[in-house]
């Protein structure tokens, strides 16, 4: 794999609530390479969403803390740039595209008018440059007669459209890195899949490096190089796709797989995760995961496992495997 | 087919859009055919999954077989009488038959209602418990059916997480000794650990219960799993309907062939999901004639484009809705 372009070590974030402290992202490490797919996989309130808005820097703070650790980006600590760096690296090097089209995009303007704003202030283009590249942009995405549908409002869009317009948007500045929070998650599955392979080919064909995050394992088994699995603000294992689904190690991990229904076979009864996610206002002591896990020991209610490489690439955190 | 326990016969629902901007400049009002003359039936104990993607008509579909909303035409025969000919005074004895589940249960729990208030209101409105105590009872039973512990009674919705508040719901269905339970996406807004014990609670009290199941879902190997038979619904009509092993095995309308490839498999080994389609989902409003998929079908001919394509048993209950298979 060639050089390391996002490293996270040890990123904890914390937020100050009136309920109590809660911590979101805990101990998170691991890097992404150039021109590599990285997909971040866990249910809802797992922390995805708040490792790669932290990369971003668009946690709130507060009540959001990042408590510890560094976000390298091409060497740079993100976390100790100036917001007016920041602003420069947002856009022009890292983008981000999120689930809900319809609430990321502003109702009030033209979908040609929000995108020729991004490249406006990011590249600092005049008007009429800024619109060719806005159609420039438009018929790179797949969007049909960009001339025409320069004017329209984002009503005016089918769901898979106005994705194509957050990806137009956010590939305006020639990013080398992309963040893709569920992007695909409000969409039906036939569109899913033109999304998916449009997100494919752009990778490709504009050498980005990508972290995809979703929730559905089918997703990224056809989308990512790495997959990194968060449970309860923990990554709880990482490695290449092929050797992860072939030997899934984690039990939390192991246990996803066995409950999603497959096409393939039919079976009269799934085989569930028992129980349900812990109350991250009090998280268990020891392995987040241990009072749903099968393989639980007296260590695991202690201690929390620390992520170890047990294969080449291939690193899981649970005192099963030390 | 007399001894099915729902009976669809041609039933059909527009909405007309008097109020749209288009309606009010062309002086004609323009209609949503969201259900268009769609029949199947569904046996006694058996699941029939209903798919499609959204806006297919699947849920007014639902609300159509509970009277929610009032087809425009069709009939709908439950246990051989016709539903929509029946008095209002008998429909609160038909609403015992069927119960719905909804998706969100994030929405349909009322949060200002503890867990047994939730419960005994449909005892309460069917008469089918007196007293405290009768209904203390029941709620009770009703928790353990649905594999919720006796303590949860007298908490309120936000206190469980999405999966217990599924169970609730079902619990709230299964008050008034239902036969037949629509679950409309009920498992769509879990994550996969906890969809995966919802669909065997479906399935375990199917066998305790000897309940009917219309399942609606988006999700193929959701509805692969759950099903007995599956119908595939495009834009308001059925366009294939058979065996769950027929149907996954020897696809055959096109439009299922194209939701069977975008399906993307947790298996890396499968080929990725691709769309075999060209262009979007056409419209419900003032389709034109013929095939609701001619303009996207490879296999389209002359015509697709002014015939609507029967639904035709093309042998062994398998049922297809094209000119060119």
């Amino acid at each position: 794999m060639a050089d390391p372009v996002l490293q996270l070590e040890d990123l904890t974030v914390c937020f100050h609530l009136k309920r109590g402290q809660l911590t979101a992202v805990d101990g998170v490490t691991f890097t992404v390479h150039r021109s590599e797919t990285f997909g971040l996989v866990g249910e809802s309130g797992s922390g995805k969403t708040v490792t790669a808005r932290s990369v971003m820097r668009l946690i709130p703070i507060p009540p959001g803390e990042i408590v510890r650790g560094r976000i390298l980006f091409e060497g740079h600590n993100i976390l100790q740039l100036s917001d007016q760096e920041m602003r420069k690296l947002r856009g022009q090097h890292i983008a981000m595209v999120f689930q809900e089209p319809m609430s990321a995009l502003n109702p009030v303007f033209t979908v040609g008018h929000q995108i020729a704003d991004a490249v406006r202030t990011n590249l600092g283009m005049q008007k009429k440059e800024a619109k060719e590249r806005v159609l420039e942009l438009m018929q790179l995405v797949g969007i049909p007669s960009p001339a025409s549908r320069y004017d329209n409002y984002v009503h005016e869009f089918s769901g898979g459209m106005r994705q194509r317009v957050m990806l137009a948007m956010a590939l305006s500045c020639n990013p080398t890195f992309l963040i893709a929070d569920e992007p695909t998650t409000a969409l039906d599955v036939t569109i899913q899949a033109t999304i998916l392979e449009l997100i494919r080919s752009m990778i490709e064909r504009l050498n980005m490096s990508l972290i995809f995050i979703t929730h559905n394992l089918g997703v990224v088994a056809h989308t990512c190089d790495t997959i990194g699995v968060m449970y309860a603000s923990h990554l709880v294992e990482l490695g290449p796709t092929d050797e992860l689904f072939a030997n899934p190690l984690h039990p939390y991990t192991v246990g996803l797989l066995k409950s999603i229904p497959r096409l393939d076979t039919q079976t009269k009864y799934l085989t569930p995760i028992t129980g349900s996610v812990c109350n991250m206002l009090e998280p268990p002591q020891g392995c987040k995961f241990h009072p749903r896990c099968p393989h639980a020991m007296d260590i695991c209610t202690q201690e929390i496992p620390r992520l170890r490489e047990v294969a080449s690439g291939h690193f899981v955190a649970c005192h099963l495997h030390t | 087919m007399s001894d099915s326990f729902l009976e669809v016969q041609h039933l059909t629902k527009y909405f007309p859009l008097h109020h749209d901007v288009l309606s009010r400049l062309s002086g004609k009002t323009r209609t949503l055919q969201a259900v268009d003359d769609i029949s199947f039936c569904i046996q006694p104990g058996e699941t029939l999954g209903l798919v499609g993607e959204s806006g297919c008509g699947k849920s007014t579909t639902a609300r159509l077989i509970t009277r929610l909303i009032e087809p425009s035409s069709g009939t709908i025969l439950l246990k051989g009488e016709n539903l929509l000919a029946m008095p209002s005074s008998r429909l609160l004895g038909m609403r015992k038959t069927i119960q719905l589940v909804f998706q969100d249960p994030y929405s349909s729990l009322n949060p200002r209602k503890t867990v047994m208030q939730m419960l005994s209101r449909p005892l309460e409105v069917h008469h089918l418990a007196h007293g405290w105590a009768a209904k203390r009872r029941q709620v009770l039973y009703l928790l353990r059916l649905v594999g919720m512990g006796v303590e949860h009674a007298d908490r309120y919705p936000h206190e469980f997480s999405g999966g217990q508040r599924q169970r609730l719901a079902i619990a709230r269905a299964l008050a008034v000794h239902p036969q037949l339970i629509i679950g409309d996406e009920p498992v769509s807004a879990l994550d996969v650990s906890i969809q995966a014990q919802i669909l065997n609670l479906f399935r375990e009290l199917q066998e305790e219960l000897s309940l009917t199941y219309l399942f609606i879902a988006h999700d193929l190997s959701v509805i692969r799993h759950i099903s007995d038979r599956i119908a595939v619904m495009y834009v308001g009509k059925i366009v294939e309907m058979g065996t769950v092993r027929e149907i996954f095995a020897h696809p055959q309308h096109p439009y299922t062939r194209a939701l069977l490839a975008a399906v993307p498999e947790a298996d890396p080994c499968k080929p990725p999901p691709r769309l075999t389609l060209q262009g979007e989902v056409a419209t419900p409003v003032d389709p034109p004639p013929g095939c609701r998929l001619y303009g996207r079908c490879p296999l389209a001919t002359e015509v697709c484009s002014q015939v609507a394509p029967p639904l035709s048993d093309r042998g062994s209950g398998h049922f297809v809705a094209c000119h060119n298979v």
